[in-house]
């Protein structure tokens, strides 16, 4: 062995996988060991609501290294095997079997779980959640035989599975608690849109509902809402958000507020401890302020930063947060996480399936939604990274090319 | 790659060419982008080593494309990636500009 050196890697999903390829990259040549509690290798999680969910591919696609792969990178992956406990000052991670593996230096992407329904519920068996391959297959075979789908949270997830049930020949209703959809990630224009398309292919959509309990009723299950009145479904998918899954540092007495705190260097408070991807409540030096983030860019991303800096490499995490979703053939992008905005420009027209908003605050772009508009995102990304003052005016003139504004 | 082990096809006109809007053509079974870089028509393969996407749908900065879909970056004069999550090079073509007319060497 090259080196005595151990680094241990806990959560085998898109970060785990990306952390183990730089730390290999970077040169460093000690023992890796990464825990998995999924019996795959790593994969990424976008096409599980979407190709995958519809029958167009299956999981191993989605997979970012066959097993040779990990073991060509001459990492030990822990497959099926989930982290229960962390010893600090002892140095060591204590499997579920038993096994205590040490470390010198430690890495969580432990991800996160989908937040449950807190409403009493008497038909378990027909409440879907979705987050890996095992949730994705199991809601696709019973997309196949099922007629009419409840979809509980009508954000990013939910209505990706709304697309992906309609394109299974379903029926569909989304149950949505805020008054609009993916309230929390777009602007009232875009949720109109989406809105909209998935009127159009006959889902139905309830907003400022909230379920009150489910009851076995009806072919599946019945949505019941305060006030009497119900819904019935052959199944309902829920999908209302994610709990990081932070319990294990926090247990540690590291710090978790909203996700487990790192700096910009995906660094605990613990020397030897740093953390990358969904679990994470980090620093953005370039936002001037902490985020928690759940999106394949910050998987990717945070947790090469993460390999980087456990290797001595000191470089920030510091990237314009962007994610993207796709339903019934639409392309939403979206860039940074506004929290305010004076205005919302718009550039394009709604009317021609293709259009980009632009929230400004200020003279500075704070977001931006795109439809169809890929183009205009890799130059936004530019201009907010580079906090460019834009001109609202040249912004919205679709005769003025976007990436002028750069220059 | 040399001149005599080619076969040289026309694929588009140069004055469609800008620096800005590369131009996706194909040769045979072949996803080719063309690009214009300080005045020298490059070509390089087409589609994204990571996942399907075509990379002169992506952005042009200096001599790199990166990809409309994950931000993979290639560069331009040699196929070669620069950043991820790309980890194999697109192929890099013999490019020749005769008038208005580019050829490329498959």
């Amino acid at each position: 062995m090259e080196s005595a050196e151990t680094i241990v890697i806990v959560g085998a999903g898109q970060a785990g996988y990306w952390a183990t390829q730089t730390l290999r990259k970077q040169g460093y040549g000690g023992r890796i060991v990464l825990v998995g509690s999924e019996p795959h290798p790593p994969y990424e999680r976008p096409p599980l609501s979407k190709q995958v969910l519809k029958g167009e591919t299956e999981p191993p696609s989605t997979w970012l290294a066959t097993p040779d792969r990990l073991a060509e990178l001459n990492t030990e992956f822990l497959s099926g095997r989930t982290a229960i406990a962390l010893d600090r000052r002892g140095r060591h991670v204590e499997l579920h079997d038993g096994t205590r593996i040490g470390y010198d230096r430690l890495l969580l992407t432990t991800g996160a779980r989908p937040r449950r329904l807190s409403i009493p519920s008497q038909s378990d068996a027909a409440v879907f959640y979705l987050r890996d391959i095992a949730d994705s297959l199991a809601l696709r075979e019973r997309l196949a035989t099922a007629r009419h789908v409840i979809v509980i949270g009508g954000g990013l997830i939910g209505l990706e599975v709304a697309a992906a049930a309609t394109a299974r020949s379903c029926s569909v209703t989304v149950i949505e608690a805020a008054d609009r959809l993916m309230s929390r990630v777009v602007g009232p224009e875009i949720s109109a849109h989406f809105a909209e398309l998935h009127r159009a292919r006959g889902t139905e959509i309830l907003s400022g509902r909230m379920p009150e309990r489910i009851e076995a009723g009806g072919p599946g299950c019945r949505i019941c809402f305060r006030g009497g009145d119900s819904c019935d479904g052959d199944l309902a998918v829920v999908g209302i958000g994610v709990i990081p899954n932070a319990e294990l540092a926090a247990a540690a007495g590291l710090k978790v507020e909203n996700g487990l705190w790192v700096d910009e260097f995906c660094r605990t408070e613990d020397p030897n401890i740093w953390a990358a991807g969904d679990v994470t409540n980090h620093l953005n030096p370039l936002l001037g302020r902490r985020l928690r983030l759940e999106t394949w860019q910050n998987a990717q991303n945070q947790a090469i930063a993460a390999a980087r800096n456990m290797c001595g490499e000191p470089q920030a995490y510091s990237e314009v947060p962007w994610g993207w979703s796709d339903q019934l053939g639409v392309n939403l992008q979206l860039l940074g996480v506004p929290r305010s905005f004076d205005q919302a420009i718009a550039r394009g027209d709604p009317a021609s399936g293709s259009f980009t908003l632009f929230y400004l605050d200020g003279d500075r772009i704070a977001g931006v939604n795109a439809v169809n508009a890929p183009k205009d995102i890799a130059v936004a990304r530019r201009l907010m990274a580079g906090n460019v003052t834009v001109d609202p005016q040249r912004l919205r003139d679709p005769a003025v090319p976007l990436r002028s504004l750069l220059s | 790659m040399s001149n005599e082990s080619v076969t040289w096809h026309r694929v588009a006109g140069r004055s469609k060419l800008t620096p800005t809007n590369p131009l996706a053509v194909e040769v045979g079974d072949k996803l080719i982008g063309l690009y214009l870089v300080d005045g020298t028509v490059y070509a390089i393969g087409n589609l994204c080593t990571h996942e399907f996407a075509l990379l002169t749908e992506g952005f042009v900065e200096g001599d790199a494309i990166e990809c409309p879909l994950h931000q993979a970056r290639f560069s331009i004069k040699s196929g070669k990636v620069l950043s991820e999550p790309a980890d194999t090079d697109v192929p890099s073509y013999a490019v020749k500009v005769d008038g208005d007319d580019i050829y490329v060497g498959v």
